[in-house]
C-alpha cells in the first residue's frame, strides 16, 4: 500500500484547507518541511469544498487551492465538490 | 407572461468539456493526418482519444485567473526583496553560485520546454491533450520569465549571471542541458510527452526542485524560494499531465509497452545525468547544507520512484534499466562532478572552492562509503596546493560522452577507482560514452547522434573562436581565444572564490574587515 501525498505552501490561505483535509480523512498524518505543510495518507485522501466552506464561512471554489498548491502524488479525481487523490494499485 | 427559465449551471467536469474538448472537430477540406502529421509515426496506437482524463480541469478562464493571482503575489515579493537589499541576506556569498548554475542552466530550459510544449501542443489529435501542452508551454515560459526576474536582483550585484543566454550556447558544461532538451524536442510527440511530462516532471522532479528551493531556503536566499513556491503549484499540474499521458499510452494499446519502456529507459537515464550538476550543488554550494544529494534521492527516487513503479507494474512497465545503477552513482556523482568543476573552473563562469573543514567532515558523515577512501584526499591536496600558491586550472580539454556531453568522470559500477568508458563504431568513426546507457541510447539512433554538437570537438575544430581570430599569431593562447568567443570576464566570472570580487564586495556590505 503506498501513501498519497499533498503539500501546500504553509499560510493563512492553505490552513483551513489543511483543517479540512485532516477533519476527513482520519489516517492523515501531517509534516512540515521548510515553508510547507505536507499531508500523507496511505491509499487515498479526498478535500471535500463543503467541510473548507465550514471552516471559513464562505463559499469557497476549490480550484482556488492551486494558487498554494506545491506537490502532489496520486491520481486525481476532481469536480466541483471534491478533489480525490488515490493509487488504484 | 412568461416564466424566467434559469438553466442549471454546468458541473466542473461538463464546464471543461464544453471549453475544451467540444471545441475540437474531425477535419473535412483536409484530411486528419495532414492536420496532425506527426502523431503516428512513432508507432504509438490511439484508438479513443475520449480516454485520455484532464486531471486538471482547467478553463482557459480559471488559468488566466490563479496564474494572475500567484503572478501577483510573486512579484510583490521580488520587488520587496529588491527594495530591501535582500541579497545581503545570503548566508555566504559562496551561495550565489549555485544560483549561477541555475540561471545558466536550468533557466534556458524553461525556454525549450515552452517551446517543446508549444509545438506537441499543436500535434495531437486529441484536445485534451493539446489543452493541457499548450497550458505547460504557458507556464513554462512563465518559469523562464520569473526565475529571470527572481535572480535579476542578484546580478546587479555578484558575477556570472549576465550573460547565461550567449553562454547555454556555447559554454562546454551547458550544452549537458542544451543537449538534453534538443534531444527531446526533436523526437516525436509522444516521447517527448514521455522525455518531458513522464520521466523528468513526474519521476526526477523533485530531485530538481528540492535541492535548489530548499537551498535558497537554508540560506537565505527569499527570492528564489518564493519563487520555487509559485513554480511549484504549476509543477503539481505538469506532474499530473506526466502520470496522465503514461497511463494513457499504456492503456490504449499493448504494443505501445515497449516502446514506452525503451523511452523511459532513455530519459530517465538522460536525466540522471542531467542532475549531476544539482548533485554537486547540493554537497558543495550550499554553505548551510540541506540534505546530501544520496539522502534526496533515497527520498525522492528510491521512495518515491518505487511506489510509481510499483503502480505501473500491472501494464509490463518495468523500472528503467539505468536503475541500479543511478542508485549506487548515489554516493559518487557530486564529488566527482565538484571535481571536474575545480579542475575546469578557469573555463566556467562560476566559482568553486575545497570546502572547510567543517564541511569536509559533513561530507565524510553523509558518504561514509565512499567520501574519505575516494574524494577526501583529493580535495585535501588540491587545498595543500592552493596554500602553497598552485592553484591549478586545467588548460586541456576532457574526453566527452557523446550521448550526455558530459565529460568522462563517472566511474565503473562497484568500483569508483575506475573511469567507465565504453565505445561504439559507427560508419568511419568511433564514438565514446561514459556509460553503458548512454552507449545504448546512441546505438539506438546513431544517425540522430552523430549531428551532437560536442564542445570540445568544436573548439578542436576551430569552431570556437571569433571571427579574425588567427591561431597562427605569435602568443596564441587557445583557451584565452575560447574564453573570448564565451565572452567571459576572464578573471570576474571565472576563478576560484578566495579572492574573487563576489567575496571582497559581499565582506565589505556586510562590515567585514577579515
Amino acid at each position: 500500500m503506498s501513501d498519497v501525498f499533498i503539500a501546500f505552501q504553509a499560510n493563512e490561505e492553505s490552513r483551513p484547507v489543511i483543517d479540512a483535509i485532516v477533519a476527513d480523512n482520519p489516517h492523515a498524518v501531517l509534516s512540515h518541511p521548510t515553508g510547507l505543510v505536507k499531508v500523507n495518507a496511505p491509499n487515498a485522501l479526498t478535500i471535500r469544498r463543503e467541510t473548507i466552506e465550514g471552516l471559513i464561512g464562505r463559499s469557497f471554489d476549490l480550484q482556488q487551492i492551486h494558487v498554494n498548491l506545491v506537490t502532489i502524488s496520486g491520481y486525481i479525481d476532481e469536480d466541483d465538490d471534491q478533489l480525490t487523490l488515490s493509487w488504484k494499485h | 407572461m412568461d416564466t424566467r427559465v434559469t438553466s442549471k449551471k454546468l458541473g466542473l467536469k461538463e464546464r471543461y468539456a464544453a471549453m475544451t474538448r467540444g471545441l475540437g472537430w474531425e477535419t473535412t477540406y483536409q484530411p486528419m493526418d495532414k492536420v496532425f502529421p506527426y502523431d503516428k509515426y512513432e508507432g504509438i496506437k490511439i484508438h479513443d482519444w475520449d480516454k485520455w482524463q484532464d486531471p486538471f480541469r482547467l478553463t482557459m478562464e480559471a488559468y488566466w485567473k490563479y496564474q494572475g493571482e500567484k503572478e501577483k503575489k510573486l512579484y510583490a515579493v521580488i520587488e520587496a526583496f529588491a527594495q530591501n537589499n535582500g541579497q545581503l541576506g545570503v548566508t555566504d556569498a559562496r551561495y550565489i553560485n549555485a544560483l549561477k548554475i541555475f540561471i545558466q542552466g536550468v533557466t534556458p530550459l524553461e525556454y525549450y520546454a515552452h517551446r517543446g510544449f508549444a509545438h506537441v501542443g499543436r500535434q495531437f489529435t486529441g484536445e485534451g491533450a493539446r489543452v493541457a501542452a499548450q497550458m505547460q508551454s504557458v507556464d513554462e515560459l512563465r518559469h523562464y520569465q520569473t526565475e529571470t526576474h527572481a535572480i535579476s536582483h542578484y546580478n546587479k550585484h555578484f558575477n556570472g549571471m549576465h550573460h547565461s543566454n550567449h553562454w547555454f550556447d556555447r559554454v562546454w558544461y551547458l550544452s549537458v542541458p542544451k543537449s538534453f532538451f534538443e534531444d527531446a524536442c526533436t523526437g516525436g510527440p509522444f516521447e517527448f510527452l514521455t522525455a518531458v511530462s513522464f520521466s523528468f516532471e513526474y519521476v526526477l522532479t523533485n530531485l530538481l526542485f528540492v535541492p535548489f528551493m530548499s537551498g535558497a531556503a537554508n540560506n537565505g536566499d527569499m527570492s528564489t524560494v518564493t519563487f520555487g513556491f509559485s513554480a511549484q503549484s504549476d509543477e503539481s499540474r505538469h506532474m499530473t499531465l506526466g502520470i496522465e499521458c503514461i497511463k494513457f499510452l499504456l492503456e490504449q494499446d499493448p504494443d505501445n509497452v515497449p516502446i514506452v519502456q525503451r523511452w523511459i529507459d532513455k530519459w530517465f537515464w538522460r536525466g540522471y545525468r542531467l542532475l549531476s550538476i544539482v548533485a554537486m550543488m547540493q554537497d558543495y554550494m550550499l554553505p548551510k547544507r540541506v540534505m546530501s544529494w544520496k539522502e534526496a534521492w533515497e527520498m525522492y527516487a528510491e521512495e518515491s520512484g518505487g511506489a510509481l513503479f510499483k503502480d505501473l507494474a500491472r501494464y509490463g512497465i518495468r523500472e528503467p534499466a539505468g536503475w541500479k545503477q543511478a542508485c549506487e552513482g548515489k554516493a559518487h556523482i557530486s564529488h566527482q562532478t565538484w571535481n571536474a568543476f575545480y579542475n575546469y573552473n578557469a573555463a566556467a563562469p562560476i566559482h568553486t572552492w575545497v570546502p572547510s573543514d567543517e564541511e569536509l567532515n559533513w561530507l565524510s558523515e553523509k558518504y561514509p562509503e565512499s567520501f574519505d577512501q575516494y574524494y577526501r584526499p583529493r580535495l585535501e591536496h588540491f587545498r595543500e596546493q592552493q596554500q602553497a600558491g598552485n592553484r591549478f586550472y586545467s588548460k586541456t580539454l576532457p574526453m566527452l560522452c557523446n550521448t550526455c556531453q558530459i565529460p568522462m568522470i563517472f566511474t565503473e559500477e562497484g568500483d569508483a577507482s575506475q573511469i567507465c568508458y565504453r565505445e561504439s563504431d559507427y560508419k568511419a568513426y568511433k564514438y565514446h560514452f561514459c556509460s553503458d546507457h548512454c552507449k545504448s541510447i546512441f546505438d539506438h539512433e546513431p544517425e540522430k547522434y552523430v549531428q551532437s554538437w560536442l564542445p570540445v570537438h568544436q573548439v578542436y575544430q576551430g569552431n570556437c573562436f571569433k571571427p579574425g581570430t588567427d591561431p597562427t599569431a605569435e602568443g596564441f593562447d587557445p583557451l584565452m581565444a575560447v574564453l573570448d568567443f564565451y565572452e567571459m570576464n576572464v578573471g570576474r566570472d571565472n576563478f576560484d572564490f578566495e579572492g574573487s570580487e563576489d567575496q571582497k564586495n559581499f565582506a565589505a556590505w556586510k562590515g567585514d574587515t577579515k
